[in-house]
């Protein structure tokens, strides 16, 4: 008890000025953590640009490559862009209905054993590596039957389906049980008032971590390597054929002699990122619209 | 300190001249009680609900055990008692609404209508279609007044006359006045007694049998919570009410019959909530039966 007397001394010991320094020291690490993670994002964004930006022009965007023309034709990723859209739009088509009807089931219906015991299953799924999924595709799917743009989709659904999940049933968790009783209190059965009441309070966050899963597939290359990377070189929208893509034009550009390919991947990296980055914002945007919405705009 | 004072009822009730159980419950006098006035109990017109041995659990622990009486049809019956009494148990169970909890289970009766709830073939829905419920905080949906009014009528496919059936309940509900002109706003940008007050209206819209109201006022200021008991006064001509409070005051001023619940030891150690005294309001509060009811009332006790 004696070291907690409050004395004259205690009050202007040197403990003090040793509390400051630490005090001082802790968030000067921290903010400098945190200043690394935004100067690793500026470093990476910045050096892609720089080296990317000079590829970007209109037939970058609307061209096919051209690996015969040897740097002398403007050639573009038209077919790599086209076959990105229609594996990763595939792939959210796949993922966004399946993920997020699991987390209603997790959060609304599931017994508390199953919910968490399949929470736990999904969590392993979102730890297996990219490449062990694109194998799994490989071997079930593309093995003896052929590469195409749908099965890629299938690899990258895959990855997806863990992330929807999780952050799906992270938002419906949010929604408080008071308006699940008010609903059921009026005599609505269980199902209407997950339809009416609970998923549209969560939309927003549901859109939030669909976009985020979204664009975090979008970059995925190892899935594709074996499921969708014998495409050629013009642009198809059937998704029965191999399907070129952003991530596997830079895969394969950035190990070519050709400085002009060079550039072309770096090209690529910057679309993507950009494309990321749009991703990114919208989810922003409507996780902020969602937040509003459950809290009444105060 | 005598919780009924003739002052604080004048001042909050509805001056409206109704039937002589109004002015009974008005004019709450020790040495008028016992007179040759009709009870409550004798003017019901009807019994809406037969509790027989309820003993409710969540998990195996009894948080209410072994109550039995009847709530009388077009009254208000008040449910008080200290906290952790099992008074929200209670009136979770007249509509089922503990089936959501999932380590809920009761044992005994509740025969609505001479109907077992908890009957096998009956289903929680239709039972909370035709008894519906005010919850301790207002809890309107994140959508427009309107909306909120409109859910209920919606789900349940009343959906002639929706603009009627809406604005008549708002009326009833006293809220109308306050929110004609803006319909179409989110309910969350309204007050909390108008949301408690769009939480009735939203229970009536769907011209339920009985209203349970779990504490309806506690979190709302004393202006918010006299227009409620208005309201209430209001209500009890066409539904049965059946309210949980932890205000005294309230229960006197509002209710016909007031059950008193309290905290019984088992022998194992175990607590749990039973019914101590079911009576007439003013008898409760004036002239108790049981010692644990005058400690209670009189604020010795909890």
């Amino acid at each position: 008890m004696s070291d907690l007397t409050l004395t004259a001394k205690s009050l202007t010991s040197e403990h003090r000025r040793r509390r400051r320094i630490v005090n001082w020291a802790m968030e000067g690490l921290a903010t400098l953590a945190a200043l690394a993670a935004v100067a690793l994002l500026v470093i990476v964004v910045g050096s892609v640009a720089k080296r990317g930006a000079g590829a970007l022009d209109l037939d970058f965007f609307t061209k096919t490559p051209s690996f015969l023309g040897f740097g002398e034709q403007k050639s573009g990723i038209a077919n790599a862009i086209v076959g990105t859209f229609i594996i990763v739009g595939l792939a959210v088509l796949m993922a966004l209905p399946a993920g997020v009807l699991a987390a209603i089931y997790l959060n609304e219906f599931a017994p508390k054993r199953v919910a968490s015991a399949l929470t736990v299953a999904f969590d392993v799924l979102n730890g297996v590596p990219a490449i062990v999924i694109g194998i799994f595709v490989f071997v079930f799917l593309v093995a003896g039957h052929g590469q195409s743009g749908i099965k890629g989709a299938f690899a990258l659904a895959i990855l997806m389906l863990p992330l929807v999940t999780r952050s799906t049933q992270e938002v419906l968790a949010l929604v408080p049980n008071a308006v699940r009783e008010a609903s059921l209190a009026l005599g609505a059965p269980r199902w209407r008032t997950t339809l009416n009441v609970v998923v549209p309070m969560a939309v927003g966050g549901i859109i939030t971590g669909a976009t985020l899963a979204t664009a975090r597939v979008a970059g995925e290359t190892a899935p594709l390597l074996f499921t969708s990377s014998l495409a050629g070189n013009t642009v198809s929208w059937n998704p029965s054929d191999p399907l070129a893509s952003i991530p596997f034009f830079i895969f394969t550009s950035a190990e070519q002699a050709d400085p002009s390919l060079q550039e072309q991947a770096w090209g690529a990296a910057l679309v993507l990122i950009t494309f990321v980055l749009v991703a990114s914002i919208i989810a922003r945007a409507f996780g902020l619209r969602s937040r509003r919405r459950l809290t009444g705009g105060r | 300190m005598s919780y009924v004072s003739t002052d604080m009822q004048e001042s909050t009730e509805p001056r409206t001249e109704e039937s002589s159980q109004e002015g009974l419950r008005r004019s709450i006098d020790p040495s008028q009680v016992g007179a040759e006035r009709p009870s409550s109990r004798e003017l019901a017109r009807e019994t809406v609900f037969q509790i027989q041995n309820l003993t409710a659990y969540y998990g195996k622990a009894p948080a209410i055990s072994d109550v039995s009486f009847d709530i009388y049809g077009k009254t208000i019956t008040a449910i008080i008692g200290p906290s952790g009494c099992g008074k929200s148990t209670f009136i979770r169970c007249l509509n089922r609404m503990n089936d959501v909890i999932p380590s809920f289970r009761s044992d005994g009766k509740i025969l609505f209508h001479d109907v077992d709830l908890q009957g096998k073939d009956v289903d929680p829905v239709s039972v909370r279609r035709r008894i519906g419920m005010v919850f301790q905080r207002p809890n309107p949906f994140p959508k427009s007044i309107f909306d909120n009014v409109a859910y209920g009528l919606r789900i349940l496919g009343m959906k002639d006359n929706l603009r009627d059936r809406v604005e008549h309940a708002l009326k009833r509900a006293a809220l109308w006045d306050e929110v004609n002109n803006r319909l179409k706003d989110s309910a969350l940008a309204l007050s909390g007694g108008q949301q408690q007050r769009l939480c009735i209206a939203r229970a009536i819209a769907i011209e339920p049998d009985v209203i349970l109201l779990d504490e309806p006022a506690s979190s709302l200021d004393p202006i918010a919570t006299a227009s409620i008991e208005d309201l209430m006064h209001e209500l009890k001509q066409d539904y049965t009410i059946v309210i949980v409070t932890h205000n005294m005051q309230q229960a006197a001023r509002v209710a016909n019959m007031t059950a008193f619940f309290s905290i019984s030891g088992g022998e194992d150690g175990s607590r749990h909530g039973v019914l101590v005294e079911y009576d007439d309001t003013e008898k409760i509060f004036t002239n108790p039966s049981e010692k644990r009811t005058e400690d209670y009332v009189t604020g010795r006790f909890g």
